[in-house]
């Protein structure tokens, strides 16, 4: 399965110029026999959005949900919107197109609150992650700080996912004299993800400058035998084609069966016997 | 404190890059004192938008440094940046005259102030974005004229302490003169700002960095052996300069008042 890993700089709170820009990328995937590509979170309205989430959000019956099933009979598509449900909450949410509909939604569970980070004022949080079917393939997605808890990842591998892709809008910050807090904390947890879980894992994170914050691309693909099969440029707009295959998760289950070994009872056990659970 | 600053300059250089040509300006203009901060930004300038891109002018006052504005023609030389100079004593005495101004700081605010002014206009001129040359020492320390140097639309320098300033100026091969020589606001003859401030850039970098970036407790800044006077003293002067580091306060009335309730990004729609 191929994969075109799209690396774009969206514009902030327009969504006619950011569909334009995904028309112009989806078509250059198609070109170069892509079976899906990724976009990064909020690709198609920008991050800092504030009061404009409102006015950017798309509902399921939007045109530009419409379009995005219909273009989706050419090529798999994961991009990353405002999501509006019919009890207007407001949800930082990844579409999957494929086949001509929007075959599954993810909404962000986990949603920063911290620091530069104000999401949960503006956005409803998720409440589960679910897998589907990408051709055939068990797969989940995580909204960047999704990646970042145990949970997610935890329900994820106890469903059988053999592939993760993290779709995100991460900050350059916290620059030291060899390395910077964000590139380091992303890559040292897809590296984690790959190799424990065993599953192909991709991270997809945009560039561009919002109100002075950069956020650094560097997308990244290890496959679960934790081999790196491709990386983009940091900062700078960029592309990549990734091929992965369940065969690697097979083997690296025959290499490393920490998945076979896994044992949820454990952790049922101990959040009854802690009273976590009544 | 130490920082990758081929990293940072990529960060920086993209920063000016962007901030300025997606708002459909393609020209800064930079006012050069001659030190180091505004020889740092405009030369990140010259690599984001190129050097017929930047405007930069030293703007003299009669006591100002003949040292400053050499400085600044050597950086414009070395760097190939177009530089104009423009004395501001013509308009700055007649004003100074007609209040009866002779108070040092007062005056000194006049100067600044004047200098934006003369830096607004041009950027109206040149239809060019004006380049902030503000550190976060001063920024924190509140140690710049509000509505003065302070004043720009866009600041690639803001968040990079003094010492990171020099070391990021070594980097991209800023003249040493520049970097070496005794920091100055260059208001009235002989002033420096560690005389003024009352310590050093180094020492006080230093604090700032474990008080403000590692939150580090009075208790634990003692325990690295800063004396509990300077802690307080840096520590109230970061509180007392809050007012110049944000918009003007706005009385609320309605459901939504501008940036309490009605919060959009600048970059809005680019």
């Amino acid at each position: 399965m191929k994969i075109y890993i799209s690396q774009i700089k969206p514009f902030l709170g327009d969504l006619s110029k950011n569909i334009e820009l995904h028309k112009n990328e989806i078509q250059h995937a198609i070109d170069q026999k892509a079976d899906i590509v990724i976009f990064p979170e909020l690709s198609l309205t920008g991050y800092f959005l504030r009061d404009l989430v409102h006015d950017v959000a798309l509902k399921s019956n939007s045109e530009t949900i419409k379009l995005f099933e219909s273009t989706s009979k050419r090529i798999g598509i994961i991009a990353g919107f405002v999501y509006e449900d019919e009890n207007h909450q407001f949800f930082n949410a990844a579409g999957y197109f494929e086949a001509g509909s929007l075959k599954h939604l993810h909404r962000k569970v986990y949603l920063p609150n911290y620091t530069m980070f104000e999401e949960s004022r503006y956005f409803a949080a998720g409440k589960s992650f679910e897998t589907f079917d990408m051709f055939g393939s068990k797969t989940g997605i995580l909204i960047c700080e999704d990646a970042l808890h145990l949970s997610s990842l935890y329900l994820y591998s106890l469903q059988g996912v053999k592939n993760l892709l993290i779709v995100s809008n991460s900050p350059a910050r916290g620059f030291y004299s060899d390395r910077f807090y964000s590139q380091e904390l992303w890559y040292n947890t897809i590296k984690f993800i790959a190799n424990n879980l065993t599953v192909n894992t991709i991270f997809v994170n945009r560039v561009g400058v919002e109100d002075g914050v950069t956020f650094w691309g560097g997308s990244l693909a290890i496959d679960a035998l934790g081999s790196e099969i491709g990386r983009c440029d940091l900062i700078r707009e960029d592309n990549r084609i990734v091929e992965i295959k369940d065969e690697t998760v097979r083997r690296s289950r025959i290499l490393s069966p920490f998945y076979r070994d896994e044992d949820p009872e454990l952790f049922l056990e101990f959040i009854r016997n802690k009273g976590i659970i009544k | 404190m130490n920082l990758n600053y081929k990293m940072v300059a990529d960060v920086l250089v993209n920063f000016i890059k962007e901030e300025t040509e997606k708002t459909g300006f393609a020209n800064l203009v930079v006012g050069l004192s001659g030190g180091i901060d505004s020889a740092l930004s405009a030369v990140l300038a010259t690599k984001a938008i190129g050097r017929d891109k930047l405007f930069a002018f030293a703007l003299p006052y009669k006591t100002s440094s003949k040292e400053s504005l050499d400085d600044a023609k050597l950086l414009a030389d070395k760097f190939g940046i177009n530089l104009q100079v423009i004395e501001i004593t013509p308009y700055v005495d007649p004003f100074l005259e007609t209040l009866n101004l002779d108070n040092k700081l007062r005056m000194g605010n006049v100067m600044a102030r004047m200098r934006m002014v003369t830096l607004f206009d041009m950027s109206s001129k040149y239809r060019a974005l004006v380049l902030g040359t503000s550190n976060k020492t001063e920024l924190l320390l509140g140690y710049g004229t509000w509505y003065g140097d302070l004043a720009s639309a866009i600041n690639p320098i803001g968040d990079l302490y003094k010492t990171q300033v020099w070391e990021l100026s070594k980097y991209l091969g800023i003249p040493e003169k520049l970097i070496n020589k005794k920091p100055t606001a260059d208001l009235w003859l002989g002033q420096t700002d560690e005389d003024e401030l009352g310590f050093s850039y180094t020492e006080v970098d230093r604090l700032l960095y474990h008080m403000i970036d590692e939150r580090l407790s009075k208790s634990e800044l003692i325990n690295l052996g800063f004396s509990e006077q300077f802690i307080m003293n840096v520590a109230e002067r970061v509180r007392k300069n809050q007012f110049k580091r944000q918009l003007p306060i706005i009385a609320k009335i309605s459901n939504r008042t501008i940036d309490r309730d009605f919060r959009y990004s600048r970059d809005w729609g680019y």
